[in-house]
């Protein structure tokens, strides 16, 4: 049987995390360089935006990765709170950073998006606001995880943090159908199990492409951090030292 | 029960209380998260009419007035059941016009106009090229044709005028 756990050692994921790296990272840059030459010059302008909706995709890969990876990350929390697991608390650390990245990347790009079309960079509603709440959450996990010296009870406070924050995603999700907002509803929706698009079927695909590049960058760069949290974590155990004997 | 079990029953029911708790407060706080009221609103008087506020809906369509100063512009929004009557002076945003949504930042006179300082165009969640555009906007036509003359045209050629989303 496959063993899930062997891999929960920081010993045995270390050049596995080293390899996947990569794998995702190769398969990232070239779906990179396909979404944004469509995002450019495949995907037609649209009827009332004119070009300049085209910010969309780099926008809406950036809020989607935001989202998910705050879940992904509290999961990983709450893993290494019930099974005790080292890596756990790892691997949530180091998704916080580029998380962080993709929310600033939202909530920036929204603002470009915003000021030609609604006429204003910003505005306090609900959508807007939980976006950047989930900044602060991002910021905050990190802060929280440095400020403390024991790595053991720093991933304890961060995660309880993470997991606390986490209430905040479906509000971010569902805001623009809970309340009144300016920010306009989701394009693509699931409804009654079906997927339902407002979207010209070739700007799904240029979207679904720069979201996949992003969800590959995202998992190359956790694991080469994730790798460096390991090493310095386990700086004292002999498989750290046996390594940098073969590296010497 | 293990005390990893524990720890994992402890998490969920943590997470649902706060979730429950979270959502008693949004559901107390429904009118100051939604970000404008809408001419319905304004109408059952629950908009305040003695500071500003944010008026939200459709601009009604025929209902564009602009001054010779070329600044001042006169509007209705509507939600499609009440209509408010807005003034405005000032510059635009690209995306305002008939038929279009549209959040405005102002206050209500006595008389029932909505004087704004500010608005802001919200656009829907539709893109599309142009030409698809195009081709709705003629399906639409035809339909409306159709259905003025019912008597006159048969419904089998109606028929594929219907169907506009093919090929989006």
């Amino acid at each position: 049987m496959f063993n899930l756990f062997k891999y929960s050692s920081p010993a045995t994921f270390y050049p596995l995390a080293g390899r996947l790296a990569v794998g995702f990272g190769i398969a990232s840059a070239i779906l990179l360089v396909i979404g944004l030459y469509m995002s450019f010059f495949v995907a037609p302008t649209d009827y009332k935006q004119g070009e300049g909706y085209r910010i969309m995709f780099i926008h809406v890969p950036a809020a989607w990765m935001s989202m998910l990876i705050y879940v992904v990350m509290a999961c990983w929390a709450a893993a290494g709170m019930i099974w005790h697991t080292r890596l756990s608390s790892m691997m949530a650390s180091s998704l916080a950073p580029t998380g962080a990245m993709f929310t600033f990347i939202a909530l920036w790009t929204g603002a470009l998006w915003g000021k030609p079309m609604w006429g204003a960079w910003w505005v306090w509603d609900a959508r807007l606001t939980s976006e950047l709440i989930l900044l602060f959450l991002y910021v905050g996990f990190m802060a929280l995880e440095s400020a403390i010296d024991d790595p053991r009870r720093a991933a304890r406070a961060s995660g309880l943090l993470a997991l606390v924050g986490v209430i905040n995603v479906p509000i971010i999700y569902y805001s623009v159908q809970w309340w009144n907002t300016l920010h306009q509803g989701s394009s693509i929706k699931v409804v009654d199990g079906g997927v339902e698009t407002s979207m010209s079927e070739i700007m799904v695909w240029t979207l679904l492409v720069m979201t996949f590049a992003c969800w590959f960058y995202t998992i190359a760069v956790a694991l080469c951090r994730v790798r460096s949290i390991i090493l310095e974590r386990e700086s004292g155990a002999s498989w750290v030292k046996a390594l940098l004997q073969e590296r010497k | 029960m293990k005390s990893r079990h524990k720890r994992m029953v402890f998490i969920v029911v943590g997470l649902a209380a706060l979730a429950g708790a979270v959502g008693l407060i949004m559901n107390a706080l429904q009118s100051n998260i939604n970000h404008f009221f809408s001419p319905t609103e304004v109408h059952a008087n629950a908009a305040p009419t003695d500071r500003s506020f944010r008026l939200g809906g459709l601009v009604e369509v025929d209902s564009v007035q602009r001054e010779d100063d070329g600044l001042t512009v006169h509007f209705r929004v509507t939600d499609n059941a009440e209509t408010v009557p807005v003034t405005y002076t000032g510059i635009l945003p690209d995306l305002f016009r008939e038929g279009e949504g549209v959040v405005a930042q102002g206050k209500i006179t006595s008389d029932g106009v909505f004087m704004a300082d500010e608005v802001l165009a919200k656009h829907d969640e539709t893109y599309m090229p142009p030409e698809v555009a195009e081709a709705l906007e003629k399906a639409e036509l035809a339909k409306a044709e159709a259905a003025n003359g019912a008597t006159a045209v048969e419904p089998a050629a109606v028929q594929p005028a219907a169907q506009p989303q093919e090929g989006i």
